[in-house]
């Protein structure tokens, strides 16, 4: 069966982002950005399928600017078979990534679709369960485990009090979470073999979509910034501290 | 303007959470309406009626319902939903799950964990792991939200006269089932509305020494939490987990404990009024926010600590 993952490019998770000082957005100039933790964590679990003779062929999609088709690249050199790019060079909220993901899978007619369960950036969580929504398919968020039998899917949960599992009638959506696999990394010969394997370039326009969205963000600002504190010497004078300054105990 | 709130809860009691959503929408202004879907839910209902400044309770008893699955209950929602101004859920597990999948339904972009309101069309959220907070404004006919608990301090959950009205929408749509799930038990209190929480990290070395954590937090009624580190060393079970991709936290006291202070775990933790972190490296980020800091070897300080709460 054929299996579509999407990534995302995002700011690298070890960058402390800024925000701007005209309060616009965070400062992302010069900034080092890779493929979001949890697109990693997604196409590891499609390649794996791919390993145990599940999967047949492996396809990424990344919407965003040119500049997306270096995590692309990356998610062939881990194994995906080829690369689609939708660019867009607006600010796209989640809807409409789900609307353009939808028109692939039109297009692509995958078995399984592959998410992250939330890019890190916008930490919105919401474009794998829109994109199940409008195919109308089934879907199993914060997956920690995906076992394929037959026409259905048994995908185990992370859920607030421990786990979950349920079963999906193929096709179906699934979002990844932290524990589901850990990714491998692209060897240098991997590297340069991705970069003969096929990457398509699409338009929204191609594709009959529109992103006009309800949503807009007025301002970004950063946090309110904690006092700073004090250290303390000994036990004896934490817990006085934290009864007689603090009375928190 | 009326504004619907779905009910967080296991078909027995209304979860925490779902009084801190109530909360938002009180900050919204307008009627409120909570819907409880499940099977043999009753009591919630019963329970949703009493919520201070709740006016009517909607009840969807359906077999389809049982285990919350957003391939049945968002299309439900999305159909209640379309005579309401705001359709608000805790952005937990569950609210998380159905939510995106009912704005998606209606046509809606969705705000995610909005963390205040300023006004009915205009929240704020946290983006990059809480690293900036982001004004939004919302144009929608429906404005799809989910709340986090800790944004918002909770209505009482007695006080309330609510009417109770039966919803006789079932909706099947076949594409998937419940197999089972594996609920951790604890005594302690729930971890995200805890007063106190007190968390370890790598430092603990292995799951065995959370021994000396669980003692502690039993003599402080706190809750006991965990970094990623820690959840993935195998140490404790990953509904432990405090950060981005955790339990969103914000306790009267967080002790952090062997805890470094990575970006993603202080997304989970940094509004919390009073952070203590004990750690032997005194460069470790953790101190950075901390209110009050021991540098000490936490197999000494943790006992000493006990004896002395």
């Amino acid at each position: 069966m054929k299996v579509l993952v999407a990534v995302k490019r995002v700011v690298d998770f070890n960058v402390k982002v800024r925000v701007k000082a005209d309060n616009s957005d965070v400062d992302l100039a010069n900034v080092k950005m890779a493929m979001n933790p949890f697109c990693e964590i997604a196409v590891e679990e499609a390649v794996r399928l791919k390993e145990q003779g599940i999967a047949t062929e492996v396809v990424v999609v990344s919407i965003g600017s040119s500049a997306a088709q270096e995590q692309l690249r990356t998610a062939l050199a881990l194994g995906a078979d080829r690369a689609i790019l939708v660019e867009s060079a607006e600010d796209l909220t989640s809807l409409a990534v789900a609307k353009l993901l939808k028109a692939v899978v039109d297009k692509e007619q995958p078995q399984l679709v592959i998410l992250g369960k939330q890019s890190i950036d916008s930490d919105n969580n919401q474009t794998g369960q829109m994109l199940a929504a409008l195919s109308g398919y089934g879907q199993g968020t914060f997956a920690s485990k995906v076992a394929i039998s037959g026409d259905s899917v048994a995908v185990t949960r992370e859920i607030d009090g421990g786990a979950q599992t349920v079963a999906l009638k193929l096709p179906a959506i699934v979002t990844t979470d932290l524990r589901l696999n850990v990714p491998r990394y692209a060897s240098l010969p991997n590297i340069m073999k991705a970069k003969k394997k096929p990457l398509e370039v699409l338009t929204p326009s191609a594709l009959g979509v529109s992103c006009a969205c309800t949503v807009h963000t007025l301002k970004v600002e950063a946090p309110a910034a904690r006092s700073a504190g004090i250290k303390v010497k000994s036990v004896a004078e934490l817990v006085e501290k934290l009864k007689n300054e603090a009375k928190v105990i | 303007m009326t504004i619907l709130v779905i009910a967080e809860h296991d078909n027995k009691v209304v979860a925490p959470a779902t009084l801190n959503t109530v909360a938002a929408a009180a900050k919204i202004g307008g009627d409120i309406h909570v819907l409880v879907a499940g099977l043999g839910a009753g009591a919630v209902a019963e329970a949703a009626a009493k919520i201070a400044g709740v006016a009517k309770v909607l009840v969807a008893d359906n077999a389809a319902y049982a285990h919350q699955l957003p391939e049945n209950v968002a299309p439900l929602i999305a159909e209640l939903g379309k005579g309401y101004s705001h359709i608000l859920a805790a952005a937990t597990s569950n609210g998380k799950n159905i939510l995106p999948r009912v704005a998606a339904a209606l046509d809606v972009d969705q705000i995610s964990e909005i963390i205040s309101v300023e006004s009915a069309d205009t929240f704020k959220r946290p983006i990059y792991a809480g690293n900036a907070i982001a004004t939004v404004q919302s144009n929608a006919s429906v404005k799809v939200i989910t709340v986090r608990a800790t944004g918002f301090d909770p209505v009482a959950a007695e006080g309330g006269s609510a009417s109770v009205e039966t919803v006789a929408a079932a909706h099947d749509a076949g594409t998937s089932s419940f197999v089972g799930e594996e609920l951790a038990k604890s005594d302690r209190p729930e971890l995200t509305a805890a007063k106190i929480v007190v968390s370890g990290g790598r430092g603990m070395q292995n799951g065995d020494n959370f021994k000396h954590l669980y003692a502690l937090a039993d003599k402080l009624g706190a809750a006991v939490g965990a970094s990623r580190a820690a959840v993935d060393a195998g140490f404790v079970p990953n509904d432990m987990q405090v950060g981005q991709t955790g339990k969103i936290v914000a306790p009267q006291l967080y002790i952090a404990v062997g805890i470094s202070g990575a970006i993603q775990h202080l997304a989970g933790m940094k509004d919390s009024k009073v952070i203590v972190a004990i750690n032997k490296d005194e460069e470790a980020p953790i101190f950075q926010v901390a209110d009050y800091g021991l540098v000490a070897d936490l197999f000494e300080a943790i006992p000493e600590l006990e004896k002395l709460v």
